[in-house]
């Protein structure tokens, strides 16, 4: 046991820790957030709710189907994705020519109808949803105690963004996506299926939410309005970070994690509002946010 | 150089059209006059405050274009400060009112100096974490009442004669303000600075190519619309007697929203149909529970896809006049 400043290392790494889960939300959500409006030129207010879905979809595939945790992962973000290009093939697809305005109003829309819903069947308190066997317990680091499953969110969440960040900006397919988010007629010309693209894109980013609901299922109780809360903050990790860069999604989501952790160290009054003083800030001295490129 | 210069076709065109605006708030009026010797006194008068909010709302979005996602900000802060000195300061009404306005007057000074830096979403997102932001200090005050809210708030006597604990009393004050904050919008509107709004909202850039310094004019716009939606708010917390954490949370943006659109965007009188159509709307849906979210929802996704101009819009289309 030392003490920093006066605050005890554990509560110090703790809440590190507990920032750095919260970021990897962040950086999920709003990574999701950024493809999407590349792509659709819509902020996708149903992000939330899509997130909530993810972790509901981990609770009923345990509970009706016996899938496990490890199987949810990869089989919540394919059906939640599924909904999602749907959602994009009924609706979106009719906003094209229109202000991205209307992409706002219609994904509230549906945010609105899909908690509604859940909160029908659901109830508005929470379920439980166990870590799998695996991860549970923790280990000493020596400065810390650090449980095992929270590891495994910042590890994985990491890795997810990384692998992103690498499709998106490194790879062919990720180039064409590029492409089309400056000049979808031309690159349709080139003979690429762009509406398509757009719909799998749109599929996609929902799918990164369902996977962030899923990692979240086991460390906060799956309820019905799980997403709706947090989508406000994610919405200002956005404007902060500016929504230009893939990397710089990830970057900003990460470390306001840390910064609302360690707020929550220094000054727990404020630890729910630091994320939006800093984007007043951000707003004052660089309007088009840290890694945005128009004004 | 003025507005007037930059959009003369709708200058001739109000001429022509005014009539049929002025014949529609007539009717409403006496709507207003009649409507309490039928319908319960207090569901009128909570329509017509979200009437008022939603007509100070749309000041903002039908009219400049700027969507905002936390107008629940002015309106609810400003029914705590009007409920705050009726209750703990014994305030009249209508000094309790005034401080409520220039609350609001004042948080929209800060967060419209904030929000006019970004367009469009990002405008909507700043806006709705602004308001978030309140929400958590309203959760967290003292002088809030944190989850309790200002409960009991006394109506008091207006001007020290009228009693407003009178329920028709109340109703008469309510609809002379709410009136007049509506005809107010209607002047502010179709001023020379009203057209340069209206400008603003069809193409920015032009506008600052011929010299307005839009900001400036935006920043008053933002203003005006949270002094006239803490106005609404400081009159619902004298109707209910009552300020609580449900006016400061983002689904009171998000309804104000829906009466707006489903009324008419950049109509006059559609956030009037709109708001009373979402206020019916809740309370004889309230024994369903959440299903209201549901429907409102569903109205959300079906007015964006299907009935863009709203019910009033669709109407003044029809019957091509201007309402």
């Amino acid at each position: 046991m030392f003490e920093i400043f006066g605050i005890p290392s554990q509560a110090l790494f703790g809440q590190l820790l507990l920032g750095l889960i919260n970021g990897s939300f962040y950086a999920l959500l709003s990574l999701g957030l950024a493809v999407i409006f590349g792509m659709l030129n819509i902020i996708n207010f149903t992000h939330g709710a899509q997130y909530m879905m993810g972790a509901f979809a981990a609770y009923l595939l345990l509970q009706y189907a016996g899938i496990n945790y490890w199987a949810a992962l990869v089989v919540a973000p394919i059906l939640i994705g599924l909904t999602g290009i749907v959602i994009e093939r009924l609706f979106l697809v009719h906003l094209r020519k229109l202000d991205p305005l209307y992409g706002l109003l219609l994904t509230f829309g549906l945010a609105l109808i899909i908690e509604g819903l859940f909160r029908n069947y659901f109830g508005s308190s929470g379920l439980p949803y166990q870590a799998p066997d695996a991860l549970r317990g923790g280990r000493n680091l020596g400065f810390m105690f650090l449980p095992n499953y929270r590891g495994w969110v910042i590890v994985l969440s990491l890795a997810v963004c990384f692998a992103t960040w690498f499709g998106i900006e490194r790879t062919r397919l990720g180039s064409y996506l590029r492409a089309a988010t400056e000049n979808p007629v031309l690159v349709r010309a080139f003979g690429i299926n762009v509406p398509r693209m757009v719909t799998l894109t749109y599929g996609f980013g929902v799918g990164l939410a369902a996977l962030a609901g899923v990692m979240a299922a086991p460390i906060y109780n799956v309820s019905p309005q799980m997403g709706s809360d947090l989508i406000i903050v994610v919405f200002a990790v956005v404007v902060i970070g500016g929504m230009g860069s893939i990397m710089g999604a990830i970057v900003t989501g990460f470390a306001l994690g840390i910064v609302e952790g360690l707020t929550k160290v220094f000054y727990p009054e404020a630890s729910n509002t630091v994320i939006f003083v800093i984007m007043a800030i951000v707003l004052l001295v660089r309007p088009a946010g840290l890694f945005g490129r128009t004004a | 150089m003025t507005g007037r210069v930059l959009v003369p076709s709708a200058i001739v065109r109000r001429r022509d059209t005014d009539a049929s605006l002025g014949i529609a708030i007539a009717l409403m009026i006496a709507f207003f006059v009649v409507a309490p010797f039928f319908v319960y006194p207090i569901f009128l008068m909570k329509a017509l405050c979200f009437a008022l909010f939603a007509c100070a709302f749309n000041l903002l979005i039908g009219y400049v274009g700027l969507a905002s996602f936390g107008h629940a900000l002015f309106f609810g802060w400003a029914s705590y400060f009007t409920a705050y000195a009726a209750k703990t300061w014994g305030w009249p009404p209508e000094a309790a009112i005034i401080l409520g306005m220039i609350g609001a007057a004042v948080l929209g000074a800060i967060a419209g100096v904030l929000a006019i830096r970004r367009q469009g979403i990002y405008f909507a997102m700043i806006t709705l974490a602004l308001a978030q932001m309140m929400y958590f200090f309203a959760l967290e005050a003292k002088f809030t009442g944190g989850e309790d809210g200002i409960q009991g708030v006394p109506r008091g006597r207006l001007f020290g004669f009228f009693d407003l604990s009178h329920e028709m009393t109340m109703y008469a004050f309510v609809m002379v303000v709410v009136v007049a904050g509506i005809l107010f919008i209607y002047r502010v509107v179709n001023s020379p600075f009203g057209e340069v709004l209206k400008a603003i909202r069809e193409n920015e850039q032009r506008c600052v190519s011929l010299g307005f310094r839009t900001e400036r004019y935006k920043l008053v716009a933002f203003v005006l619309s949270a002094t006239l939606a803490g106005l609404a708010g400081s009159m619902k917390a004298l109707v209910f007697q009552l300020a609580s954490l449900t006016d400061v949370h983002w689904t009171m943006s998000g309804d104000v929203l829906l009466m707006t659109l489903l009324g008419g965007l950049g109509t006059m009188l559609g956030p009037v149909v709109g708001a009373f159509a979402v206020v019916g709307m809740q309370n004889y849906l309230a024994p369903f529970g959440q299903w209201v979210l549901v429907i409102q929802g569903a109205i959300f996704v079906v007015c964006v896809l299907l009935f863009r101009r709203g019910i009033v819009g669709e109407l003044a289309h029809l019957l091509r006049v201007r309402l």
